[in-house]
C-alpha cells in the first residue's frame, strides 16, 4: 500500500492493462468500454432490422450483405466473425469483470442493515443492473439459439432469415418473452449509458445534466425498435 | 411529541446485536435529534439500563462524527443535514424511528450505533496531502488560483468525514469521500506535483477496504454537505492516467 | 505570592524573536531523532505542532480523544483567520496587527507574544495556501479578505463559513503524511489523564484508551498540550460536546500554574436556546455582523410583527453607542450590549432571549444571491436549527460561552511552570489577553504549532542531549496509574441517582448566574460556596452505569465534569479578586457612567496565575507583571 514511490524499482512490470485491470476502477473501466461496444451493437443491430419493414427481400439481402462485409478484400464472414469475435470478448468482459465487482462489493458490505433501506436516488435501473444483466444475458443465449443457430427456431429447416423471425415471434410465448427481455435490456441501458460516462471520468459541467436525458432518448430509441418487431408480428403488422 | 424508537444495541465488536425498543416522550419538535437521544439516555440512567452510545461531537454539522442510520437512510430524512442537525420538527407525533449504525466493512461496529472509521485515515495517509514542509511556503498570492478552481476545490473540501456516503452505498463504497480528498488537491495548482502518486495510492488503499461504485449516486444523496459525484469522475480519469503516468516516470 | 518571569527577550519589540531564534539552543538534525516528544490533542495547535515536529525529525507521539484527528472542536470555527498581509494597500502591517490584538485584549497580554504572533501570522497564510487549504479568492485569482470585529483594515483570510475546518484539514494532512512516513506514531481514541512528573519535569502521561478501556502509560523528553478551552464549563456553550480541561486540569493539580481562569469570552452571535433540555449552543460567523445590522425594539412591550416595526421605533444599539465601530465592535462589547437590552425587556423571539441580527438593508443593498454568496451556509444552517427563514425575516442573536482566553501559563517559550511541559493554542494563556478578537484564535493556534513551539522546545530539548527519556516502569508512572484506576474505580462505584449530565448542567448555571458576562462580589461569593456543595453531592451521588472495559461515555464525561468543578471554582475565585472590568471579565462594581468596562491599570496590569495546593486548601495566588514598553496603556473606546 505504500506509494509507488517509496517501492523500490522493480525492473519487471505487469503490463499496463493487467495492472490497471486488478483495481476496482480498471474494471469499471473495463465495464464501461465493453458497455459501449455493446451499446454500438444494439443499436446498429436495431437499425439493422427496420428491414423487417421494408420487405423480406430487403430483410434478408441485409442479413447475406453482414457475411459479406468488406468482401472481397476480406474472405466471406470474416469481418463478420471479426464483429462476433470482438462481441464475444466484450461480453465475457462485461460479465467477468460485473462477476468480480459483485464480489468485491459483497465483501465491502458483509452485513447488510436490518432495518428497511430508503433510497433516496438509486433508481430501480441502478438497484437491478445485476438483475437485468442476468436476464439479458439469458435471453441472449435463446436467441441465438433461435435466430443464428436457428436450434429453438419453429421454421423449417431452410427456412431464410426473414421466415425465422416472422415462424419465432407469431409464438405469442415468444413474443412475451422477447418483450420482456427487451424491457430488462432497457433498464440495464438506461443505467449503463449513464454511468459509462462516470467510470470514464468523462465530466463536463455543461453537458453532465445532458447525460440522463442522452440515456434516456437512447433507451427510448433502441427499445422502442426492438420492442416494435414481435408486437408488429403479433398484430399481423408484418407476415 | 411521541415516538417508538427501534434502536441497534451491540455491546461490543464480536458481540450479538438486536434492536431494542425504547419511547421518546413529550419530544418538542424545535429539539434536535440527538437532543432528543440525550433525554432518552437520561430515562434510561433513571432506569439503571445502560444508555445507548452514540457517535457525536460538535453538534453543529461540521465535525464529522455523528452518524447513523435513521430510517434506512444516513443521516435521516433531511437532505444535506447530518444527523446533529437534524431537528424533531422533521418527524410527526407518533413516528416509529429505526436507528442503526453504519453498515461496511470498512467501519466495524464499536458499540451500539458507534462505528470505527479509521479506515478513512488511512486513505488520508496514502497520499491526501501537499508535501510542504513547515517555512518552506512561497507568498500566499505568488500563483493566482482561477477563482473558479478555488471554488470548486472548497465545494470538493466541504467533506466532513462522516461516512454517510459509505453507509449510504449499496456496495460499502467510498468513491466520494476519497474523490473528494484527492481532488480537492488535484484541482489546485499545488497540488499538481503529487496529483498522480496521490490518485494512484489513494485509490488502491481505498479498494483495500471499500467496495466498488456503480454509479447509483446514493451517496451524493446522502452527502450532508451535498458533494457532487462528479468529482467521482473526476478521480477515476485520473486514477487511469496515472496508471499510465506513474509507470512512465517509475 | 512569587512575580513569575516570562523570560521575555530584551531588545526592541520588532527584533526580539528574530534575535531570539538566534540566541536559543538548537538540536542538530540529525540528533532530533534521539528525542521523543508527546503532543496532546490534535486541533489547529496540537495537529501543527506534531507535525512540524514531525517534519524537524523528533520522534513525536500524538494522542487525541477522537476517532481521527481530523475532529477536534478548531473544526467548527467558522469565520476566518487574521495576518498582517495588507494585500488590500490598507495600511495594514505587522505592527497594527499587534495593537489591535493587545488593545482588543484591554491590555492585559503580554507584548512580546502578541507581537511574535504578528509577525508569524503572514507565515501560517502562505503555509496554509501551500497546503493547498482552498481560501476565497476575488476574480483575480488573489486571495479575499473580509473585516472582522476589532479592525478596521480587512485582513481575515476565509475559506466560506468553514475556515476553521479548512485549516485544520491543512494540519490534519499535514500530520497524516508524518504518520506515513514514521515520525508521528498517532494514538486515536486516547485520552489523557494523568500526568507524570518525575524530578520536577514533564516526563509523560497516562492515557485510557476509550474503546478498550485500557489504560496506558508514555513516556518522552518533553509533553506539549494542545487540549483546547474549557468553555465547557459552563455547559451550554458553543464548544463540542467532549470538548473539556482535564489533561490541563490533570497538568495543573501537577503543578502547572492556571493564569487567568474568569477570562471567558462570551460569542455575541449564537443562536439563543430554545428550551432547557438544549445540549449546546450554535455560534453564527461573527462575519455576519459585517453586513447585518443588530436592533431591538425601543420598547420592551412591543408586539407588532418584526417587518411592522418602523425604523424610529427600533434601537440600533451598537450602531448608536459605538458609531465608528458600529456592528463590528468587538465581542465582549458587542455581547455586554446584547445582555443590556434584554435584561431591560427588549429581548426578541418567544422567550425574549435574543437581539435582532437583520439583513434587510444588506439584501436590498447587495441582493439576496450576494449575501447567499457570503453567507449561504449560515443561513441554512438558522434555518435548519430554528425553523425560520433569515432572507425575510431578521435571525435572532444571543451571546453564548466561546473561547476561555485563561489557560496554563507559559512563559515567552510557551514552557509552563513544570520544566518539559508546555502548552499551545486555546490551553495555554498567552496572546488574547482579556479578550480575543475575532479570527485570532486560528492565527494563534498555528502560530505555537508551526512557527513557535517548534523552534522553543529545541531550547529545552538541546541540553538534553543523550538522556534517556523515564523508563514508563518508574515509580512516577505507577503512582499516576494508580491515580488513574482509582478515579475511574470510586466513579463506577458511587452508584448515585442523578446522570453526569445532571450535575454539569447544574454546574453550568451556577457558572452562567455567578460568573458569566457580569459579574460581582455577592454573586461570586454565592458561587464559591454552591460549588462545593454541589460537587460533595455529585461525589456521592452520580450514577455512571455500565463497565470500564468498552466504550462508555458517561464515565469518560464523570472525569471531565469533575476537573470542571474545580476549574469552575477557580474561576469563580479569580473573578472575584480581580476586582476591575477588563475585556470578557466584568465586574458590575467597576464600570464607567455609561456602563463601560472600568481597567484598574495601577493595580491590575497583571496575570494571575494560580499554583494548586491540595484539594482541600485555597489555590496559590501567583504574579506576573504585564510591561508595556511599546505601546501606551490606554482606555480602550470603540466609539
Amino acid at each position: 500500500m505504500a506509494t509507488s514511490t517509496s517501492q523500490p524499482a522493480s525492473t519487471k512490470r505487469t503490463p499496463f492493462l493487467v495492472e490497471l485491470y486488478r483495481s476496482a476502477l480498471g474494471k469499471k473501466y473495463v465495464m464501461a468500454i465493453t458497455g459501449i461496444v455493446g451499446l454500438g451493437y444494439v443499436f446498429a443491430h436495431m437499425v439493422g432490422n427496420l428491414k423487417l419493414y421494408q420487405s423480406p427481400e430487403d430483410f434478408n439481402r441485409y442479413a447475406e450483405f453482414l457475411r459479406e462485409l468488406l468482401y472481397p478484400i476480406a474472405p466471406q464472414s470474416a469481418v463478420l466473425n471479426i464483429l462476433r469475435l470482438v462481441l464475444i470478448l466484450a461480453l465475457v468482459g462485461h460479465v467477468v469483470a460485473a462477476y468480480q465487482l459483485t464480489i468485491m462489493n459483497r465483501r465491502a458490505r458483509p452485513e447488510s442493515y436490518r432495518g428497511k433501506r430508503d433510497y433516496v436516488v438509486a433508481d430501480f435501473a441502478a438497484r437491478t443492473m445485476r438483475w437485468t444483466g442476468v436476464i439479458v444475458l439469458l435471453f441472449l443465449v435463446y436467441h441465438l439459439a433461435d435466430l443464428t443457430w436457428g436450434w429453438a427456431n419453429p421454421a423449417a429447416a431452410g427456412a431464410t432469415p426473414y421466415e425465422k423471425v416472422i415462424a419465432s415471434f407469431s409464438v405469442p410465448a415468444v413474443a412475451a418473452f422477447y418483450l420482456v427481455a427487451n424491457l430488462a435490456l432497457g433498464v440495464h441501458l438506461y443505467h449503463g449509458f449513464w454511468s459509462l460516462f462516470q467510470s470514464m471520468g468523462w465530466t463536463n459541467r455543461r453537458f453532465n445534466a445532458w447525460r440522463r436525458s442522452l440515456a434516456i432518448a437512447f433507451t427510448v430509441v433502441v427499445v422502442g425498435g426492438n420492442l416494435s418487431f414481435p408486437i408488429a408480428v403479433q398484430v399481423g403488422l408484418i407476415s | 411529541m411521541n415516538l417508538t424508537l427501534r434502536v441497534w444495541r451491540q455491546a461490543g465488536p464480536d458481540a450479538p446485536g438486536r434492536f431494542e425498543t425504547y419511547r421518546a416522550t413529550d419530544v418538542s419538535p424545535d429539539s434536535s435529534f440527538l437532543e432528543m437521544l440525550d433525554a432518552v439516555n437520561e430515562e434510561l440512567i433513571g432506569d439503571n439500563e445502560e444508555p445507548i452510545e452514540f457517535m457525536h461531537d460538535c453538534r453543529e454539522g461540521i465535525c464529522g462524527t455523528c452518524g447513523m442510520m435513521i430510517n434506512g437512510q444516513a443521516h435521516g430524512p433531511r437532505a444535506e443535514t447530518a444527523t446533529c442537525q437534524l431537528h424533531m420538527r422533521s418527524f410527526s407525533d407518533g413516528d416509529e424511528i429505526v436507528l442503526e449504525p453504519w453498515r461496511a466493512a470498512g467501519f466495524p461496529i464499536v458499540k451500539d450505533l458507534v462505528v470505527d472509521r479509521a479506515a478513512f485515515d488511512r486513505i488520508i495517509e496514502a497520499g491526501g496531502y501537499i508535501t510542504v514542509d513547515t517555512g518552506s511556503a512561497p507568498d500566499a498570492n505568488l500563483i493566482p488560483i482561477e477563482k473558479d478552481a478555488a471554488d470548486l476545490a472548497m465545494d470538493a473540501a466541504a467533506c466532513i468525514g462522516c461516512g454517510a456516503c459509505v453507509a449510504a452505498c449499496p456496495n460499502g463504497a467510498a468513491q466520494l469521500f476519497t474523490s473528494a480528498k484527492m481532488q480537492q488537491l488535484n484541482l489546485l495548482p499545488q497540488g499538481q506535483p503529487e496529483r498522480y502518486q496521490r490518485a494512484e495510492s489513494m485509490v488502491e488503499v481505498m479498494e483495500e477496504h471499500f467496495g466498488s461504485c456503480t454509479n447509483m449516486g446514493e451517496c451524493e444523496a446522502a452527502c450532508p454537505k451535498g458533494i457532487s459525484i462528479d468529482f467521482i469522475a473526476m478521480m477515476n480519469k485520473d486514477y487511469r492516467k496515472a496508471k499510465f503516468k506513474n509507470r512512465r516516470t517509475a | 505570592m512569587t512575580v513569575l518571569d516570562a523570560k521575555v527577550p530584551s531588545g526592541p519589540i520588532e527584533t526580539k524573536w528574530e534575535h531570539h531564534k538566534f540566541d536559543m539552543k538548537l538540536v542538530a538534525p540529525n540528533n532530533k531523532r534521539k528525542f521523543e516528544i508527546i503532543v496532546v490533542g490534535t486541533g489547529l495547535a496540537g495537529a501543527s505542532a506534531a507535525a512540524t515536529l514531525g517534519e524537524l525529525g523528533y520522534r513525536v507521539k500524538a494522542f487525541t480523544y477522537h476517532d481521527s484527528a481530523r475532529r477536534a472542536h478548531s473544526i467548527s470555527a467558522q469565520g476566518g483567520i487574521n495576518a498582517a498581509k495588507d494585500y488590500h494597500g490598507e495600511g495594514d502591517s505587522i505592527y497594527r496587527l499587534f495593537y489591535d490584538t493587545v488593545k482588543g485584549g484591554d491590555y492585559r497580554s503580554r507584548e512580546a507574544n502578541v507581537y511574535r504572533l504578528a509577525e508569524v501570522s503572514n507565515h501560517i497564510i502562505d503555509q496554509c495556501v501551500a497546503q493547498g487549504v482552498p481560501f476565497a479568492r476575488e476574480y483575480g485569482g488573489l486571495l479575499d479578505n473580509r473585516s472582522f470585529g476589532g479592525a478596521q483594515v480587512r485582513r481575515t483570510f476565509y475559506a466560506r463559513g468553514q475556515t476553521g475546518q479548512q485549516l485544520l484539514l491543512g494540519a490534519y494532512q499535514a500530520l497524516a503524511r508524518q504518520v506515513k512516513a514514521g515520525t508521528v506514531e498517532l494514538h486515536t481514541n486516547a485520552e489523557m489523564l494523568e500526568l507524570v512528573v518525575a524530578d520536577g519535569r514533564a516526563v509523560g502521561i497516562i492515557t485510557r484508551d476509550l474503546i478498550t478501556g485500557r489504560i496506558e502509560r508514555h513516556s518522552a523528553h518533553a509533553v506539549v498540550l494542545g487540549t483546547g478551552g474549557y468553555a465547557n464549563v459552563f455547559y451550554l456553550s458553543t464548544m463540542a460536546m467532549t470538548s473539556n480541561a482535564t489533561a490541563a486540569w490533570r497538568a495543573h493539580r501537577k503543578g502547572a500554574f492556571f493564569a487567568n481562569p474568569c477570562y471567558t469570552q462570551i460569542h455575541p452571535t449564537a443562536i439563543p436556546s430554545s428550551d432547557e433540555f438544549q445540549s449546546k449552543l450554535t455560534l453564527m460567523s461573527e462575519s455576519l455582523r459585517n453586513d447585518g445590522r443588530i436592533w431591538v425594539p425601543k420598547d420592551p412591550d412591543e408586539s407588532r410583527p418584526v417587518a411592522q416595526i418602523p425604523e424610529e421605533d427600533r434601537d440600533y444599539y451598537l450602531e448608536r453607542k459605538y458609531p465608528s465601530y458600529g456592528n463590528l465592535a468587538p465581542r465582549d462589547i458587542s455581547s455586554r450590549a446584547a445582555k443590556v437590552s434584554v435584561d431591560r425587556g427588549q429581548g426578541v423571539g418567544p422567550l425574549k432571549n435574543g437581539v435582532y441580527l437583520d439583513f434587510a438593508d444588506a439584501i436590498a443593498r447587495l441582493g439576496r444571491d450576494a449575501v447567499a454568496a457570503k453567507y449561504g451556509n449560515l443561513f441554512d444552517m438558522y434555518a435548519s436549527i430554528t425553523g425560520e427563514d433569515a432572507y425575510q425575516i431578521p435571525m435572532r442573536i444571543y451571546p453564548a460561552p466561546h473561547y476561555t482566553m485563561g489557560g496554563l501559563w507559559v512563559d515567552y517559550h510557551l514552557q509552563t511552570t513544570i520544566p518539559g511541559l508546555f502548552s499551545i493554542g486555546e490551553a495555554n494563556y498567552s496572546d488574547h489577553g482579556a479578550n480575543r478578537l475575532g479570527a485570532s484564535a486560528l492565527m494563534q493556534g498555528l502560530a505555537d504549532g508551526y512557527f513557535v513551539l517548534p523552534y522553543t522546545i529545541g531550547d529545552y530539548l538541546a541540553p538534553m542531549l543523550g538522556q534517556p527519556k523515564v523508563d514508563t516502569s518508574a515509580g512516577e508512572f505507577d503512582a499516576a496509574e494508580a491515580e488513574v484506576r482509582g478515579r475511574v474505580e470510586h466513579y463506577l462505584g458511587v452508584q448515585g441517582t442523578r446522570s453526569v449530565d445532571w450535575f454539569h448542567r447544574e454546574l453550568g448555571k451556577i457558572m452562567w448566574d455567578y460568573c458569566g458576562m457580569g459579574r460581582n462580589k455577592a454573586g461570586l461569593e454565592k458561587a464559591l460556596s454552591e460549588i462545593p456543595a454541589l460537587r460533595a453531592e455529585f461525589e456521592s451521588d452520580v450514577r455512571v452505569l455500565g463497565g470500564a472495559e468498552s466504550l462508555n461515555s458517561s464515565l469518560e464525561k464523570v472525569g471531565r465534569v469533575a476537573d470542571f468543578f474545580e476549574l469552575g471554582e477557580l474561576m469563580c475565585r479569580d473573578a472575584l479578586v480581580r476586582e476591575e472590568s477588563c475585556g470578557g471579565h466584568f465586574r458590575e462594581e467597576h464600570q464607567t457612567e455609561d456602563g463601560e468596562a472600568l481597567r484598574d491599570d495601577e493595580n491590575f496590569a497583571h496575570v494571575t496565575a494560580w499554583e494548586w495546593s491540595g484539594a482541600s486548601g485555597a489555590p496559590t495566588e501567583h504574579r506576573e507583571q504585564l510591561e508595556f514598553e511599546t505601546l501606551e496603556l490606554t482606555t480602550r473606546s470603540y466609539k
